[in-house]
């Protein structure tokens, strides 16, 4: 007798209720909705920490049930956000142009609108040819398949290469690093054809709305937190059932698993395209609201950021990652922001904003440390979730976690 | 005017003065009176060139004298002396002939010429003749240094009396030297000039290239039909060419008068919007116009009814070009000149090609050898223990805020760096330790962990950096011996900062491969990285080799860190710029080998400048690209080049 998936994971759907409570509420008490009890910016911080919350889904997919710690995948996050925003770019810069030139005597030309688009966007770079990447920028439809396509199809192909010439462990996550490292620099580049330095601008706009920004954010608090659904559920739903069985063997012993005949590669490459095609959607919601993004997001930084942050909310277990997400991004905005009062403590001031990244390594070492399961880790002291008995130390979640006799030396 | 009465009044007095003393000099000052003293840089020319090619042996002092200003123009009869002030009012003068002692005299009757600094510098240039057989030799040098700035054909000839007696042979070499160039550039004969560039031929250094490049100069013409003979032709261009593209052939046309000129886009348009009638423009509605065609039907019926200048088509264009030659000519008419000059030229091109090459080959070791020392700490750590290690580069950081703090307390540059190098061991030495003791020892079975904890540990470091030294770059400043650079000849030089980074890497290389393979640490390390187990049992303590081993690797890159230093900026940024290279290089090299390390850094410090080489505008488009060939080399050899065999090669 089968039960139904949501019956078999209660955790999904304890998820999605809180996410559709706190969706409805954050919208109630928005500016949007009238009352004002949140600010804009406030709401959009919270709909780009729903963004985050979907790429960490996607980085638990992929580290805390394959075992593949890959530093790279902001890389994914910020080619859906690019792949966005040329779109974006391109027709706010279409509607100005357009609407300038209507005050010429001649009407212009499809070229001549299309060259002024281009020197309006490439001036920056002291160019104005629309590059070869820009040939779909005036198809909303399009640029959302390359959404999807693009960061998959890069995943593809470097998880292909790296897999197949068995790349594992700390290999693959430094060469993961070095992607994303080589994506930033070639973005840093005037002659990319992606404005260089200066990134995307202006994408908060949304081309042909009226609506203000207060509703606009609205819009997209809903959409992140559909796609988080979305996204959470298509996750569990993976690693549910049989599929998830293997890729958790992989994860625990991946000789084991390739000696039992599967594919081991197979499945590592589809949960790698998979997560870095999550990455790029919620990288295409979040620099909507960010409404900048330039070469500096896709930096090896961000996607460590990101392993500590599913770290901290404890990987293996989807809601762990979004918790971590969500609590380790906010309290970073609010400490970073400044608006947490200044310590003294006699011969020194201690200023939060300088200090916080501090607490922020610490606190990452002294959980690897000591709370290898996270934040996630405390819901298994409410549930009866008891953890099998065996006889050694638990390494958590990671290569290491059936080595008991290696744990006790 | 009073000048001129002036000039008048003393001439009458030469002319009457009984004084008057006819010999030579005077006479020739006394010619060129007027412009000596008039003092005008634009007409001082004929007046300098008369006294120094006089031959007089007086001209050399006279020409002294004028440029220090210690000419003097008696009034009372014109006549010149030089002359040192005693005091405000008095002057000792000296006659120019004879350079005898003409006594004290009132300064009231003469006129001090004041030569301004243009006429100095033309006054100089005609005393180099005289210099250049000066007897002091430092002055002959200077002589040829002044004929090299300002070459001209008149410095030839002396230039070549001068060789024969020319008694230091340095000082005759460089004669020589200057000889020929100067021939190539201003002889008469055709047949000396050829000699000439047929012996400096292949020689890269700067001044020949200056040389030689005026002759080769050329001037872009258009003619119709063939090409007049009277030009010395470099070259024939193909309009729609790379060298001349279609448009800048048709504008030389157009500005040499030959061809109508082009209606531009916005000369169009213009015409266009200037003859709106109402709602139509040449009989097409205005509405209509957002097409090129539509543009073009409107503006033919405007030059139908003689509004507006012809249009001229694209076929147009292309008859015009095709009627016409368009041609480089050199300005330099000779031929035979020309030829040898470009065969020079090209042999050149090929010692300075070959040149740069070498050039490149020690950029590339230089960068190697950073990459070598940046990454050697790794290589232990990662290499030989299995430990990935991202505190790597803030270890790196720390080495040279060491180094900072220390020439902040010893002044002395070289005894600073000489206390900041075990200084900077010692601090990232305890740092390591402290590192491994608290955290790495926990997490030997969980690599991936490792990386994350000492991730943290990085970001840690690196804020507490920021919050200590503040976000601007500090710098290190390397003692004036290492100041400077090797050069070789124009092409090839290399600063010895590099130099000293290279031979450190070196000394490292050695350190390393004696702990290694020559200590009881290095034996034990071989041990525990091999077999911890089996090592333990044989009475090895695992834990402390580990944690010397760890402090070792750690220590380096404090040192490291200081020889980085020394030509990067220290901010808290720096471990993170080198630590990802770091990585790649252990990798691609092969993890526990340190040879292995050495050619990964060779490898990828060759490949970035050669990338850099092929696109030097660009050097981040390098880094994209040797990031991309590691991924990709990876695949073919995913141990790194030096791969551990068997046993040791662990997983």
């Amino acid at each position: 007798m089968r039960q139904s998936f949501f019956a078999r994971n209660p955790s999904v759907v304890i998820f999605l209720c809180c996410l559709a409570a706190f969706t409805l509420v954050v919208s109630l008490l928005s500016e949007g909705a009238g009352t004002g009890f949140i600010s804009t910016s406030f709401i959009k911080t919270l709909g780009k920490t729903l963004c985050l919350c979907l790429i960490a889904v996607a980085m638990d997919l992929v580290w805390g049930y394959t075992g593949i710690l890959s530093l790279g995948h902001f890389a994914f996050f910020g080619l859906g956000g690019y792949m966005i925003g040329m779109w974006l770019m391109y027709e706010r810069t279409r509607d100005i142009v357009v609407s300038s030139m209507a005050n010429a005597q001649i009407p212009p030309t499809e070229q001549e609108v299309v060259d002024a688009i281009g020197t309006q966007i490439f001036g920056v770079v002291g160019s104005s040819e629309f590059p070869l990447v820009w040939a779909f920028a005036d198809s909303l439809v399009l640029q959302l398949a390359m959404v999807v396509l693009i960061p998959g199809l890069l995943a593809l192909v470097f998880g292909w290469l790296a897999f197949r010439s068995r790349v594992t462990g700390v290999y693959l996550s430094i060469l993961t690093q070095a992607m994303t490292l080589a994506l930033s620099l070639y973005l840093f580049q005037n002659d990319s054809g992606l404005r260089g330095n200066n990134g995307l601008s202006g994408l908060q706009n949304l081309p042909g709305v009226e609506a203000s920004q207060a509703v606009v954010s609205i819009w997209f608090l809903w959409a992140s937190a559909v796609a988080l659904g979305l996204g959470y559920m298509l996750a569990a739903w993976v690693v549910s059932g049989k599929f998830g069985s293997v890729i958790r063997g992989i994860r625990d012993d991946e000789a084991r698993v390739r000696f039992l005949g599967y594919s081991v590669e197979g499945y590592k490459l589809f949960i790698f395209v998979l997560s870095a095609i999550i990455a790029g959607i919620a990288g295409a919601l979040y620099y909507p609201q960010a409404g900048i993004i330039n070469p500096a997001e896709v930096a090896p930084i961000a996607s460590i950021y990101l392993a500590v942050w599913v770290a901290i909310g404890g990987r293996g277990r989807l809601y762990g990652a979004v918790i971590g997400a969500a609590f380790v991004s906010l309290v970073s905005t609010w400490f970073t922001g400044g608006q947490v009062p200044s310590l003294d403590i006699g011969f020194y001031r201690i200023d939060w904003v300088e200090w916080w990244q501090v607490i922020l390594g610490l606190s990452f070492v002294i959980v690897t440390l000591f709370a290898p399961k996270g934040i996630g880790g405390l819901f298994d002291l409410i549930t009866d979730r008891v953890r099998p008995d065996r006889h050694g130390a638990d390494y958590g979640p990671d290569k290491g976690s059936f080595q008991e006799a290696e744990g006790r030396e | 005017m009073w000048r001129i009465l002036a000039a008048l009044t003393a001439f009458l007095l030469l002319a009457t003065s009984p004084e008057a003393q006819e010999t030579p000099v005077q006479d020739l000052l006394a010619q060129n009176r007027d412009l000596i003293s008039e003092s005008s840089r634009r007409t001082i020319g004929p007046a300098i060139d008369a006294i120094a090619e006089s031959g007089l042996p007086e001209a050399q002092v006279v020409l002294q004298k004028w440029q220090n200003r210690e000419m003097w123009l008696r009034e009372s009869d014109g006549m010149f002396f030089w002359a040192e002030e005693i005091d405000r009012d008095t002057l000792r003068i000296f006659d120019f002939d004879t350079g005898d002692d003409l006594g004290e005299v009132p300064d009231d009757d003469f006129d001090q010429i004041k030569p301004n600094s243009g006429i100095r510098a033309l006054i100089g240039a005609a005393l180099v003749r005289f210099q250049l057989t000066d007897p002091n030799p430092a002055r002959r040098r200077d002589a040829l240094q002044a004929i090299e700035r300002d070459a001209e054909a008149a410095h030839l000839e002396p230039l070549r009396a001068s060789i024969p007696d020319e008694p230091d042979p340095a000082i005759r070499a460089k004669k020589e030297r200057l000889e020929r160039l100067l021939t190539i550039s201003f002889d008469a004969y055709e047949a000396a000039r050829l000699e000439a560039i047929g012996d400096v031929s292949g020689d890269i250094s700067l001044d020949v290239r200056g040389t030689l490049n005026p002759l080769l100069q050329t001037r872009r013409k258009v003619v119709e039909g063939e090409i007049p003979g009277t030009d010395n032709v470099a070259r024939q261009l193909t309009p729609g060419s790379d060298a001349l593209p279609r448009a800048e052939a048709y504008a030389m046309l157009v500005d040499a008068d030959m061809a109508p000129a082009r209606v531009s886009d916005a000369d169009l348009m213009n015409a266009l919007t200037a003859n709106i009638d109402g709602a139509l423009v040449g009989g097409v509605p205005v509405a209509q116009l957002n097409t090129i065609e539509a543009r073009e039907r409107a503006y033919r019926a405007l030059m139908a009814e003689d509004i507006v200048p012809p249009f001229v088509s694209e076929e147009e264009i292309d008859t015009a070009l095709s009627t016409h030659t368009f041609y480089d000519s050199y300005l330099e008419r000779s031929t035979a000149v020309t030829d040898a000059a470009e065969d020079a030229m090209t042999a050149i091109t090929r010692n300075v090609g070959a040149s740069q090459a070498i050039d490149l080959t020690l950029d590339a070791l230089s960068l190697a050898s950073i990459f070598f020392l940046a990454a050697i700490g790794l290589a232990i750590t990662f290499g030989v223990m299995g430990v990935i290690n991202m505190a790597h580069g803030e270890f790196i950081m720390m080495g040279a805020y060491t180094g900072y703090v220390v020439q902040q307390v010893i002044p002395n540059y070289t005894v600073s760096i000489l206390v900041a190098l075990p200084l900077a061991f010692a601090v990232t030495f305890a740092a390591g330790v402290a590192m491994e003791r608290l955290v790495i020892r926990w997490l030997y079975d969980r690599p991936l962990e490792t990386l994350l904890a000492t991730f943290g540990i990085s970001i840690a470091l690196q804020q507490i950096a920021k919050n200590i030294f503040g976000t601007q770059a500090r710098p290190l400043t390397s003692p004036e011996w290492l100041d400077g650079a090797l050069v070789i000849n124009d092409v090839i030089g290399i600063s010895y900062i590099r130099i000293a980074i290279f031979v450190l890497a070196l000394i490292f290389l050695c350190i390393f491969l004696f702990i290694m393979k020559k200590t009881r640490l290095g034996l034990e390390t071989r041990a525990v990285t091999q077999n911890p187990r089996m090592a333990a049992s044989m009475g090895i303590n695992p834990d402390k080799v580990n944690m010397l081993t760890f402090g070792l690797g750690s220590g380096i890159a404090g040192i490291a860190g200081v020889a980085i230093g020394l030509f990067a900026k220290v901010t808290s940024e720096l471990g993170q710029d080198y630590i990802v290279q770091s990585f790649m290089t252990v990798v691609v090299g092969g993890v526990g080998n340190i040879w292995g390390t050495l050619a990964g850094a060779t490898m990828i410090g060759f490949f970035q400048k050669g990338v850099e080489w092929l696109n030097p505008s660009n050097t981040l488009a390098a880094q994209t690209y040797m990031i991309v060939f590691i991924i990709i080399f990876i695949q073919f050899r995913p141990r790194g080049i030096i791969a551990l065999k068997g046993r040791a090669a662990g997983d």
